[in-house]
């Protein structure tokens, strides 16, 4: 090792004691949302997750229609958020003049400096309002017969936070897949061109050699999602119910934390909610493992052709937005 | 089939694929244009002197201000900082000077998924563990949620940050005789400084828009409070309370308060970016 000399120890003693700190601070969070929990998951086990009925008055509480309301919408965010995430990335890197990547770039991921509690109250006053036109809209036609478009146009729905998750999540989507963009080796493109590939085919090119990267900012995406609070529950309608209308008012895990944790009486009910939040603290630690590794894979995968290319940037930890 | 017409099809593709990218980044810089201009607008006509300056009055009744939770907020930040910032350096600073031990990268995963948690996640750590003991929301138990949310990428950024540093400066350090924490504290830190500023500038941004993890810690408060054990009202959490009530006055408020939220924000963040613009250029890039 490099630097013996003159080392007392009183460094890494010193500093080790906070990093030990901070590696016992996540150990902590998990233990103690198992003990806030206990009496819930002793009571219900299992079927506290299978469970639809939510009623605090009686003592009965089923968490389904809340895991239902969070996977329906981050899903829905999703469907709208990796393909305009992946969208802007390629237009950033591939297609636009290179003095306007950077700025464009800038602009979009402006989206993840935007507090949540913002979304929130546009959503409320901007959002819901159009939806709602667009519900009344579709309620006319005979699509109200598919279960997707069914029931009354409320406009406080699945609809508006799917639409508000989706924009909040885009910046994560679009930052990660233009930095794996960046990575794809230069020579992969010009391969392509060199073929007589045009501008789309030379871009599909690059898109399938990073495909694992561009995968692993969709699960980031993901993870982003199904934690996000204030906007949802602004949004969602709050209405604890299993419905596969886009329409309908639903709930979301956290949505139903914010509302009812300080006002919780009783033992059970306050386990039963922090259940829900152990249940989405494994949930995103599961996804964003997963999105790490998977964009890790393509840095070092196999196949990177060494050809005096600079190495690309190193992908930092999946935060978009603040880097700017 | 000629190959003419093949070649047409795939440059026929190749363009309209160019353009529905072109239409993805507007179908996001539309939104946020909405955003920004309801924010300015609704904001500026319901922002005046009063907003910063006066206590929120009674339900029902016209006027008063946010001047609590704008201090309040000004209050969970500082206090957050004051624990996160020591933390987080010390902490990243363990994990560059001492890369490839078991602990450096149980460390670099452990901020991973601090950063990864859901605020309002922290939120109910933060209730179990400072709320419940002391039977009261107050604004310690804020702060812990805040700081929380802030160490991952206090230490992150510290860790890069050292990493740039000169090994030549470590080693003439080293060799006039000073021991590894001299160096670390007399030389390395202080080289990184502009750097981990630039950090906690950007974590201090990111706080800032927090709200759920205050809804059950800090909880609200509709009077001046200067004590760190009481309830303490912040700006997050009041645009909330206003932005689902019922009256026209307070929805104005509540864009009022967005509008002062997304400002300080937006100055955070670009006095962060200037620092990291005088860095690159002492670095001479």
């Amino acid at each position: 090792m490099r630097r013996r000399g003159g080392d007392d120890g009183g460094l890494e003693l010193g500093t080790s004691a906070v990093a030990v700190l901070v590696v016992a601070l996540v150990a902590a969070i998990g233990l103690e949302l198992l003990h806030g929990s206990r009496l819930s998951i002793a009571k219900f086990g299992w079927s506290f997750w299978t469970g639809r009925d939510w009623d605090p008055v009686s003592g009965e509480f089923g968490a389904l229609p809340f895991i239902w309301g969070t996977f329906y919408s981050s899903l829905l965010a999703l469907l709208v958020a990796a393909p305009v995430g992946v969208g802007i990335a390629v237009f950033t890197t591939d297609v636009v003049p290179p003095r306007f990547r950077r700025p464009l770039a800038f602009l979009a991921e402006l989206l993840a400096a935007v507090p949540s509690i913002v979304y929130g109250l546009w959503g409320i006053f901007v959002l819901v309002p159009v939806v709602r036109g667009l519900e009344t809209v579709v309620s006319r036609t005979p699509l109200r017969k598919l279960p997707l478009f069914s029931g009354p146009p409320y406009g406080l729905g699945m609809l508006s936070a799917g639409l508000i998750l989706a924009l909040m999540v885009i910046p994560y989507v679009s930052s990660v897949s233009r930095e794996v963009l960046q990575a794809v080796p230069v020579a992969q493109r010009e391969a392509a061109y060199a073929l007589g590939a045009t501008r789309w085919e030379a871009i599909r090119a690059a898109l399938h050699y990073g495909r694992t990267g561009i995968l692993g900012a969709v699960f980031l995406g993901f993870g982003r999602a199904f934690g996000e609070t204030m906007a949802v529950t602004m949004v969602i309608g709050n209405n604890p119910q299993l419905s596969a209308s886009l329409f309908a008012p639903q709930y979301s895990m956290a949505a139903v934390i914010a509302n009812e944790f300080s006002e919780a009486t009783g033992d059970l009910y306050l386990h039963a909610l922090t259940e829900i939040g152990l249940v989405l603290f494994v949930i995103t630690l599961l996804v964003n493992a997963a999105s790490r590794l998977l964009i890790w894979s393509v840095q070092r995968g196999p196949g990177r052709v060494s050809d005096g290319v600079p190495a690309p940037e190193t992908i930092p930890p999946a935060r978009a937005g603040e880097a700017a | 089939m000629t190959p003419g017409w093949h070649l047409r099809r795939r440059k026929l593709v190749s363009a309209a694929m160019t353009g529905a990218c072109a239409l993805a980044v507007l179908v996001a810089l539309v939104p946020l244009a909405s955003i920004l201009v309801f924010i300015v607008a609704r904001g500026l006509s319901s922002l005046d002197w009063d907003f910063f300056t006066k206590l929120p009055k009674p339900t029902g009744e016209a006027g008063g201000g946010m001047a609590n939770a704008i201090a309040g907020s000004a209050k969970l930040i500082l206090l957050a900082s004051l624990v996160a910032v020591p933390v987080g350096v010390l902490a990243g600073l363990y994990v560059a000077e001492y890369r490839g031990r078991r602990l450096a990268s149980a460390v670099r995963f452990a901020a991973d998924v601090l950063n990864g948690i859901p605020s309002i996640v922290v939120g109910i750590f933060a209730y179990g563990t400072v709320v419940l003991p002391m039977h009261r929301f107050s604004a310690i138990a804020g702060a812990v949620a805040l700081a929380i949310m802030m160490v991952p990428l206090v230490a992150r950024t510290t860790e890069e940050m050292v990493l740039l540093v000169p090994e030549m400066l470590r080693e003439g350090g080293m060799a006039l005789g000073a021991t590894r924490t001299q160096v670390a504290f007399s030389l390395v830190l202080p080289a990184a400084l502009p750097g981990i500023l630039t950090g906690v500038l950007v974590a201090v941004a990111r706080i800032a828009g927090e709200t759920a993890p205050l809804l059950f810690t800090s909880f609200n408060n509709q009077f001046w409070s200067s004590r760190i054990d009481q309830p303490t009202a912040s700006l997050t959490v009041q645009i909330y309370s206003y932005a689902i009530s019922p009256y026209d006055d307070l929805h104005r408020q509540a864009w009022a308060g967005a509008l002062v939220l997304v400002v300080l924000i937006l100055a955070v963040s670009l006095l962060a970016r200037l620092f990291t613009r005088r860095l690159e250029r002492m670095a001479g890039r």
